[in-house]
């Protein structure tokens, strides 16, 4: 099974330029997963005990709210990645993830990664580097959605 | 010639008179833009203008605004505005319907460079009432499909209600030869596009960075962040042209309300290569 996911992972932007050995052993926490639309991939509260990669699909990271039902946030489509509460403690979901469409992922196990990180430092390094990328990019998104750009006063 | 003279002979020419021109459709966009299709008075020569270019637009007895055109671009018979009714003026022509009056003039400013990306990717970003000034850009690649590599559309939108142009997007969308992604900030659950900031699209987007040209409209937050991003793809900053909007009253550089730095926005502008006026945007008090 891992055989085959290495050179996906490979393919995969958030990976790009990592080293074969820390490729090898992301890929042994890794594992395919498959979303029919309206699927939850995650809910709120419940343990962050992994992260997606979609490979074809589109997930959408949405919060209820009493009174204003469901709202989406984000949505997530191919080769980008949802999730990073498994990185903080308590490692819990902070919203739900739900697809939209027919949705297949890779799921990485947070737990899996987070021991390989402890033993081995460097790795844990490069991971953390590209998730402070990926969090800038989403906070200044998140940023640009705040201030409602395209509203009246914009 | 000097600045004086030109801008003298402009106004001379009936640069600041508006020319009448009747309502022939209005339709409505969103629940506060509406496009107008206006008429020229008979006998009056074919208008022209390239896109990017704005006109004035007077609403008798309330005042007087930059709206850029939003049809197709060249000698046309009749013009169409894209108009978000926000102030007292854009208000008043809101109000008017099929047969009144509209005062015109123009066509004012710099044009999108079209023929000067013939061979490149083209890349339109835009965001809100953006998509208007691009529009005229985009019927101008598609009408000479072959001159350009790959086109793309990128539109960023508050939410599904407030797209403009829905039905002429999902035309371009069937169309093989022209890619086009719509996102918004925010959607109830029954949408089941895209969320998030139209800058978010870029990285993805199918371009190839060293032989792309980009037109980017939207709010200057929006365009800054979408600009950081095509340059992070590795697009040329001296392919990168953005639309300005500012405070103009004359049209014709003569005022100074639209002045930045060195530059009138109604003169020089309102598409500017990027690398020309970014000197400028970064200084507030500008």
């Amino acid at each position: 099974m891992t055989e085959t996911l290495k050179p996906i992972l490979a393919t995969i932007p958030l990976f790009d330029g990592m080293k074969p050995e820390h490729l090898e052993l992301i890929v042994g926490c890794a594992a395919n997963v498959h979303f029919a639309p309206g699927e939850f991939a995650a809910r709120q509260g419940e343990a962050a005990d992994r992260f997606f990669i979609v490979r074809k699909g589109r997930l959408a990271l949405q919060v209820h709210g009493p009174g204003r039902g469901e709202v989406t946030l984000l949505t997530v489509g191919d080769n980008e990645v949802l999730g990073w509460s498994w990185l903080v403690p308590p490692y819990k979901w902070h919203f739900d993830a739900r697809a939209l469409t027919d949705t297949r992922a890779l799921a990485l196990d947070g737990r899996c990664l987070r021991g390989k990180f402890e033993s081995d430092h460097e790795l844990g390094y490069e991971m953390m580097t590209r998730f402070v990328q990926l969090m800038t990019q989403r906070l200044e998104a998140a940023s640009l959605q705040l201030i409602d750009l395209y509203g009246t006063n914009a | 010639m000097p600045d004086a003279l030109r801008h003298a002979d402009a106004a001379r020419a009936g640069a600041l008179e508006p020319v009448p021109f009747r309502i022939r459709r209005v339709t409505p966009e969103t629940r506060d833009t509406f496009t107008i299709v206006l008429a020229p008075p008979a006998g009056a020569p074919p208008f022209s203008f390239r896109p990017g270019q704005f006109n004035m637009l007077w609403g008798f007895g309330v005042g007087e605004v930059p709206i850029s055109l939003s049809g197709p671009p060249g000698e046309v018979r009749e013009i169409v505005h894209t108009i978000r009714a926000v102030g007292p003026v854009t208000q008043e022509l809101h109000r008017l319907g099929r047969g009144d009056t509209v005062g015109v003039r123009g066509p004012f400013g710099t044009a999108w460079p079209v023929d000067e990306v013939a061979g490149c990717d083209v890349v339109l970003v835009a965001g809100g009432i953006g998509l208007a000034p691009l529009r005229p850009a985009l019927y101008a690649l598609l009408s000479e499909r072959a001159r350009f590599g790959r086109i793309v559309l990128l539109v960023g939108a508050r939410t599904p209600g407030d797209l403009l142009f829905v039905n002429e997007l999902a035309a371009w969308r069937g169309r093989f030869d022209v890619d086009i992604e719509v996102i918004f900030d925010r959607a109830a659950p029954d949408w089941h596009g895209l969320v998030g900031v139209v800058t978010s699209l870029i990285p993805q987007a199918p371009f190839t960075p060293p032989k792309t040209a980009a037109f980017i409209c939207g709010p200057e937050i929006m365009m800054n962040f979408a600009l950081l991003e095509l340059e992070r793809r590795g697009v040329p900053p001296s392919r990168l042209w953005v639309s300005l909007e500012r405070n103009m009253k004359c049209g014709v550089g003569l005022c100074g309300h639209c002045q930045m730095g060195p530059l009138f926005v109604c003169r020089d502008g309102p598409v500017f290569p990027w690398e020309r006026v970014a000197p400028w945007l970064a200084i507030r008090e500008v």
